[in-house]
């Protein structure tokens, strides 16, 4: 009787390592840098955080099968110093049967952003080996930033140009009505102070010309 | 009666406002994007600190007497290219005509790289540069397979500024982004020069000055960043063994050359915009060393800057020749790292040798990086763009030294535009009732347009065409006929005269010597060398193809018939202005036997303002 009950309570445990070896068929393999992500704020892989892990695959799980997973469905072995391991899934009416790869992979896949978040890790350094990291597109702002620095730019330059151009125009038909006033001035001018010293004025070599020019 | 002329059809040659304006525009054409990415190169391939010697013989023995020589006589002449080498004698009329063509064809595919300078400065100002990242393919599963073989910076000059097509014969359509930048360039120089020297020289402060702040800025920022020291070791140390082989003289005299922008008649113009007696000797003195000292100043900074890559790039080698050892070995986090990396490989090479050789490793050689190096578009566009990434602030950086290459592209730009503008005026081939503004458009809008064609899919392709054709033979036969011309056409005696009468002091026996004998010599022998070198190849290029065996490596590929035509197109027709129009004048002045040049003013002709020389009739032919 005692022996059974040993033997029983022996089994989960044979079995799980039996079920959880490296290169499992159905098995993935893990590893994790929790140095390189976190820096100083690194923590410390223990039997703790081991159970996060574990229980975020089972929330993994359920999510993607719809069947309640729970922590102990998750074997864990082969924990090296580098923080890898090798975990694999059973399911959860038959502790003997392992979950199929495919299925595991889509769960994980599907779930990749809230298990990186749980860890505080990034498809980076929480890396599944064998599952392709799911790629986040480069945002795209609705206007490319460079149309917009490119608008104020040109803007500038053709407020500029336009500004220039008329100023000039305005300028040379200010001087043009000067110089005209100028030489009227200049012909009336001289033509009084001949007049004054008794003189009449040779209009043979005067620019001013009566006649309209065609 | 009141004498002064209120004729509104003659107006008054411009004037600088002070000397310092004039001294700026000389130096801002001379120093060009070319002391940045040209120079820093060619010290560092030819044995760093050793290719200064040949640099400055060729400084002093060929670029100062040009640009002296260029200076004084335009000063003296007072006219743009066209009217000086018609002054000195109709023979030589065609060296102008000559001068002019070449300005505008470097006008033209210049402003494309300034158009692309635009391009990556419009650019900067996102978080994160866009450079800095692969996009992903068409069904998202992966990034570009493009973009994943070279680099993300690669593919970004390539692929999103270029779009370039892997052959020249494949033009490709116009780049609707290319051809905004290139319009905003050419926008930007019809700005500066819309009221002529006016606003070109109120526009000439800023930029030739602020490239300096820049640089001083990135030199303070380069020194402090980590593998510095590396890149400055490497670029100065010299190799004195490199000094015994022709292509290093070749190229010292061939840089100097170009450096300085003698040749394009732009100089002649803005000298010619001087008052009468200013003492050009000390003028060419300043540019020429200025230029000389600038191009040491840059390469400082950007040899830093390229040191520092190397050094980012040599530890992400040895940090991912890490990971794969730590992932294999299970070793745990940070007990390898980059200084006991040496230590854990030969411990684990003794013991699990064959792992490590089963083991994807990189060779991670320090030198390796250093020695890729790259000149001209390369520099700018991918080496540096990528240093710019590992800097903290990269956008700012980023746009510091797009806006370093703009102002130093554009100050280049107005003596190219102005070897334009000023000989196209004294032809005579604009009708004096056009005004300056709108002239100025119209030549503006004709480079635009002819310069779509460097927009193309295929442009960077007829850029290099352009860059490696018209901007070297043509010139070296220009400044030839320039020296023979002024040194023996026109006289050295009646010359030295001129610059006595310019500056109070006649050149001493250096200067002489160089413009009789020696420059015509060295340029003769470069010009030799030069179409001896090319002509011994048909001409290749690189070519980027994605669906090459070796990419990203580029493909070697040669010119077809007809770009080989056009090249030497390109090459013979600015200088076929030089005999035909000799010729012709000969032919002239053998029918006509009259002795002054009827069409054209001839400065020495007025009697009114004798000097006291001999030999007036010189000129006459």
């Amino acid at each position: 009787m005692l022996g059974r009950i040993v033997f029983f309570l022996c089994l989960p445990s044979v079995l799980a390592a039996q079920l959880c070896k490296p290169n499992a068929a159905e098995g993935f393999k893990v590893r994790l840098s929790i140095k390189t992500a976190l820096g100083d704020k690194a923590y410390e892989w223990n039997r703790n955080q081991r159970f996060l892990f574990q229980a975020a695959i089972a929330f993994a799980m359920s999510h993607h099968l719809e069947l309640e997973f729970n922590v102990s469905n998750i074997l864990v072995c082969d924990e090296t110093p580098r923080v890898s391991f090798w975990f694999v899934v059973t399911s959860p009416g038959d502790p003997s049967r392992l979950v199929g790869k495919e299925s595991v992979e889509l769960a994980v896949r599907e779930s990749r952003s809230r298990i990186n978040n749980i860890l505080l890790l990034n498809d980076a350094t929480l890396e599944f080996v064998g599952v392709l990291p799911t790629l986040t597109a480069p945002v795209k702002p609705a206007t490319p930033s460079w149309l917009i620095v490119f608008g104020v730019v040109i803007g500038m330059v053709g407020a500029g140009i336009v500004f220039l151009l008329v100023s000039t125009v305005v300028q040379k038909k200010r001087k043009k009505n000067e110089v005209a006033e100028e030489e009227d001035d200049d012909e009336e001018a001289q033509m009084k102070r001949t007049a004054g010293n008794e003189g009449i004025y040779n209009t043979s070599f005067s620019e001013y010309d009566r006649n309209t020019q065609m | 009666l009141d004498t002064m002329t209120k004729n509104p059809g003659t107006e008054e040659r411009p004037k600088w406002d002070n000397k310092v304006q004039y001294l700026l525009t000389c130096i801002g054409f001379a120093v060009g994007i070319g002391n940045v990415w040209r120079f820093p190169y060619l010290c560092q391939i030819y044995g760093g600190g050793a290719f200064l010697i040949p640099y400055l013989i060729a400084l002093v023995f060929e670029g100062l007497p040009l640009l002296y020589l260029e200076l004084a006589i335009g000063q003296r002449l007072r006219m743009g290219s066209i009217g000086v080498w018609n002054g000195i004698s109709p023979v030589l009329g065609g060296v102008g005509i000559a001068s002019m063509v070449v300005s505008f064809l470097v006008s033209l595919f210049y402003n494309t790289i300034i158009a692309w300078v635009l391009w990556y400065f419009f650019n900067s100002f996102q978080n994160p540069l866009p450079w800095s990242q692969c996009p992903l393919n068409a069904n998202q599963t992966g990034y570009s397979s493009e973009c994943e073989k070279s680099t993300s910076v690669n593919y970004f000059w390539y692929r999103e500024t270029l779009n370039l097509t892997e052959d020249i014969e494949i033009s490709g359509s116009l780049q609707w982004w290319m051809v905004i930048s290139l319009a905003t360039a050419w926008l930007v120089i019809y700005i500066c020069f819309i009221r002529g020297l006016d606003s070109m020289g109120k526009a000439v402060y800023v930029t030739a000055t602020f490239p300096y702040l820049v640089l001083t800025i990135f030199l303070i920022r380069a020194l402090t960043l980590p593998g510095a020291t590396d890149g400055l070791v490497y670029l100065f140390t010299p190799d004195w063994e490199i000094l015994k082989s022709p292509q290093v003289w070749l190229d010292a005299a061939t840089q100097i050359f170009f450096s300085l922008s003698v040749a394009f008649g732009g100089l002649i113009a803005f000298s010619s915009y001087n008052a009468e007696r200013n003492d050009c000797e000390r003028d060419a003195l300043v540019v020429g060393i200025t230029n000389s000292a600038t191009s040491l100043y840059a390469s400082i900074p950007i040899f830093s800057i390229l040191g520092f890559k190397a050094r980012t790039n040599f530890n992400t080698c040895l940090e991912q020749n890490i990971l794969t050892l730590t992932n294999h070995f299970d070793i745990a986090e940070r007990n390898m790292t980059l200084e006991n990396y040496d230590q854990w490989y030969d411990y684990l090479n003794l013991t699990h040798p064959g792992d490590i050789a089963s083991l994807p490793l990189r060779v991670c050689d320090l030198q390796n990086f250093l020695d890729q190096s790259a000149s001209g578009t390369g520099l700018a566009f991918i080496v540096f763009t990528e240093a710019v990434l590992e800097m903290p602030g990269s956008q700012v950086w980023a746009i510091l030294f797009f806006v370093m290459l703009f102002s130093l592209g554009l100050s280049s730009m107005f003596g190219n535009i102005e070897g334009v503008l000023t000989p196209l005026k004294e032809l005579k081939l604009v009708p004096k009732w056009l005004p300056h503004e709108v002239s100025t458009a119209i030549v503006c809008l004709v480079s635009f347009l002819v310069g779509l064609i460097f927009t193309l899919g295929s442009g960077n392709y007829w850029v290099e065409v352009f860059n490696a054709h018209v901007g070297s033979v043509p010139l070296l036969v220009i400044a030839f006929f320039e020296l023979v011309g002024v040194a023996y056409v026109h006289g050295i005696k009646t010359f030295s005269e001129d610059i006595y009468f310019m500056t109070g002091r006649r050149p001493n026996i250096y200067w002489k010597a160089c413009w009789m004998v020696i420059s015509p010599l060295m340029l003769l022998v470069v010009f030799v060398a030069y179409v001896a070198l090319q002509a011994g190849a048909y001409p290749t290029y690189p070519a980027w193809n994605p669906d090459y065996e070796h990419f990203p490596e580029t493909e070697t590929k040669e010119y077809p018939k007809w770009v080989f035509g056009i090249i030497v197109v390109l090459i013979v027709v600015p200088i076929l202005s030089i005999p035909v129009v000799a010729v012709y004048n000969l032919i002239r002045c053998g029918i006509k036997k009259s002795s002054a040049n009827v069409s054209r003013p001839n400065p020495y002709s007025n009697e009114a303002f004798e000097i006291e020389t001999q030999e007036r009739n010189r000129q006459s032919i």
